[in-house]
């Protein structure tokens, strides 16, 4: 009994201790307000030394915390434990924050930057009027492919992905809007449909694929087409960029029928301490030298038309990474179908992947 | 005498009032880590997306694509809990037989201790197309084989990962053996087999239960691996209870999927617990 006292007084002196270490370090972590500001945003999704030059002008202490999932990023807003001031969240969360009223409407007299923005990333039908967000990044979704590792296959269409010399060769990303969009795409169907026709039409289609797939999978992938492990991947083209960075084989197309046209946003959400420093840096990163400097850094593309001029003319002029209007009109941005809609994609997504073997 | 007598129920009187006392952390951790959330799982599972009362849910987990991924998930649980059972149970019989048993035990522990997800981004290396395996086989003159995102590596990485669990309450059991009763056997003229089948077996079946139960269970809800090793060609029901709440934000879904699974589990307990009532489960004890 007496060694049951006393380990149960030592285990309580050990949480006691514990405790009080933790509520020190948590003193130091996530609380805006005053001087600091908690930019809440993708992993390796901003230049450090951005992060740095704005301390230093504006005096203002940044907390950069980093989410690997829009649902995840906004379950943390949701509960609100945290004060994040800055979040970017991809176009159909931006919707969907927006339906439950988790965003502040933007006040552009205090972001004179906003000019640097090409109009055509404004208005967007995802936030009409920019009220609640700005563009930070955009891309497309496509085919990274390594021609030295197959016998002269290329990718105009979708359809070369069912090509039967491809057995065991071709990867795609776990997500069911993208895989399942991209057999919408190639049946020459939106990639928004919600009717259910259309998207048994489609998980039929990419039943056929089967054979050819090797694998499944989530960020790995990159790290596989950089060692030669897959040849052809359907793929984000930030991610395809950071292939190319790594394995000079690698290209990156996307088809011709049309596919995935993204954007990560800025916007401030309800949990925001720091407005005015929220404001400011919304207005700092806008900057032309800023953003090209950011584009260069993480590799995706800037809608800062401003600073278009000041990064490598080759990569602008780069039709996989900067499409011009007309090849813009094949793409089409996610809507949010809503959960029920976003169920089915998955039901039928997962149908796809039962049948893989 | 009746001195003696009235201490002893005096004695008993506070045992017991000690012993409810002592009960109260015990109970309320079941009642709150245990009973609460398995309520509340029940409870979520008669709830579609926008938050009516149904039970959709559970017409929707009998339907093919459901039914198919039950059927598969024991499938690989059974070849997982198979292939942990046949190299554990030779294992643990050699590490009885060693001088430092002890030792060459924590051995085989020692990798558990290592993070899961540590140990099969390992795996993704060791299987890659360009890894040390294929280099051996392309020495050996087999050439290079498509290891990774097969059947086979998704069974022998669960196999690995599950093997310590299992070595060790079948090393318990075998290691409380008494060795008179072998010798008796022996003595009485059966040979190796018929001691091992008629003596050996039936007196670690209680281990082996309870390896197969921490194996199986656990193997059934398996969800990093059918992705990171498997590529998504081998899903489980964990895998699917993953998706419903991550992705797609059906909490009810996700929580009709996980009562099943937690029947299927306590259908297995009852399975493999059944006749062992009144014997000393050797192999529950560390």
């Amino acid at each position: 009994m007496k060694a049951l006292v006393r380990g149960a007084i030592l285990i309580a002196a050990t949480a006691a201790i514990l405790m009080i270490i933790n509520a020190q370090l948590a003193k130091s972590g996530a609380q805006s307000g005053g001087n600091t500001l908690t930019v809440y945003n993708w992993g390796e999704y901003i230049d450090p030394d951005l992060i740095k030059q704005f301390e230093k002008e504006t005096g203002i202490n940044v907390i950069y915390e980093t989410f690997d999932s829009n649902e995840g990023m906004m379950g943390k807003i949701e509960q609100g434990g945290t004060s994040y001031d800055i979040t970017v969240p991809s176009e159909y969360m931006v919707e969907m924050m927006r339906e439950k009223d988790l965003l502040i409407p933007l006040d552009y007299d205090k972001i004179p930057n906003i000019k640097n923005i090409d109009p055509y990333f404004r208005d967007l039908p995802f936030d009409p009027n920019s009220t609640y967000s700005i563009p930070y990044f955009w891309g497309t979704l496509g085919i990274a492919y390594n021609p030295s590792l197959l016998d002269g296959q290329t990718f105009e269409s979708w359809d070369n992905l069912w090509d039967p010399s491809l057995k065991q060769e071709a990867v795609l990303v776990d997500s069911a809007r993208e895989v399942i969009g991209m057999s919408l795409n190639s049946l020459g169907y939106s990639l928004n449909s919600t009717n259910v026709d259309e998207l048994r039409e489609a998980t039929d289609k990419l039943k056929t694929l089967s054979p050819n797939i090797k694998a499944v999978i989530g960020d790995e992938v990159t790290q596989m087409m950089m060692n030669n492990e897959a040849a052809v991947s359907l793929i984000w083209s930030g991610q395809a960029a950071d292939m190319m960075s790594e394995n000079e084989d690698i290209t990156y197309v996307v088809p011709e029928e049309g596919s995935n046209l993204w954007f990560d946003n800025i916007v401030i959400p309800k949990t925001v301490k720091n407005i005015d420093g929220a404001y400011e840096f919304i207005n700092f990163m806008l900057r032309p030298e800023v953003a090209a400097q950011n584009a260069d850094y993480v590799g995706y593309s800037t809608p800062n038309k401003e600073a278009l001029s000041l990064l490598d003319p080759e990569v602008v002029s780069d039709e996989r990474y900067y499409p011009d209007e007309e090849a813009r009109d094949h793409l089409e941005v996610y809507k949010d179908l809503g959960l029920e809609m976003l169920g089915t994609y998955n039901e039928f997504f997962l149908e796809f992947k039962m049948n893989m073997k | 005498m009746m001195r003696d007598l009235k201490r002893m129920v005096r004695r008993m009187k506070t045992n017991r009032a000690s012993l409810r006392l002592s009960m109260v952390p015990y109970s309320l951790w079941i009642i709150l880590f245990v009973i609460a959330p398995i309520g509340l799982i029940v409870y979520y599972s008669f709830f579609d997306l926008s938050g009516n009362f149904t039970f959709d849910n559970y017409k929707n987990f009998f339907t093919s694509v459901y039914l198919k991924l039950t059927v598969s998930s024991f499938w690989y649980a059974f070849l997982i809990t198979f292939f942990s059972l046949l190299i554990s149970y030779p294992t643990a019989y050699f590490l009885t037989k060693l001088k430092h048993k002890q030792l060459w035990l924590l051995l085989i522990i020692i990798p558990s201790w290592i993070n899961l997800l540590l140990k099969t981004y390992a795996f993704i290396g060791l299987m890659g197309l360009y890894g040390p395996v294929n280099a051996l086989l392309e020495t050996v003159g087999i050439g290079k084989q498509q290891i990774l995102f097969t059947d086979f590596s998704f069974v022998f990485v669960s196999v690995y990962i599950f093997i310590p669990f299992m070595i060790l309450p079948i090393f318990n059991a075998l290691d409380k053996l008494n060795p008179a009763l072998i010798d008796a056997s022996r003595d009485l003229g059966a040979n190796a087999w018929t001691t091992f089948r008629r003596v050996i077996w039936p007196l670690t079946l209680n281990g082996v239960k309870s390896g197969v139960q921490v194996v199986f269970i656990p193997a059934l809800s398996l969800f990093m691996i059918t992705r990171l090793i498997a590529g998504n060609k081998v899903i489980t029901l964990g895998t699917a209870i993953e998706q419903q709440f991550l992705v797609t934000q059906n909490w009810g879904m996700g929580s009709t999927i996980a009562v099943f699974l937690i029947l299927f589990m306590v259908v297995i307990l009852l399975l493999t617990t059944a006749n062992e009532r009144g014997m000393a489960g050797s192999g529950k004890k560390r």
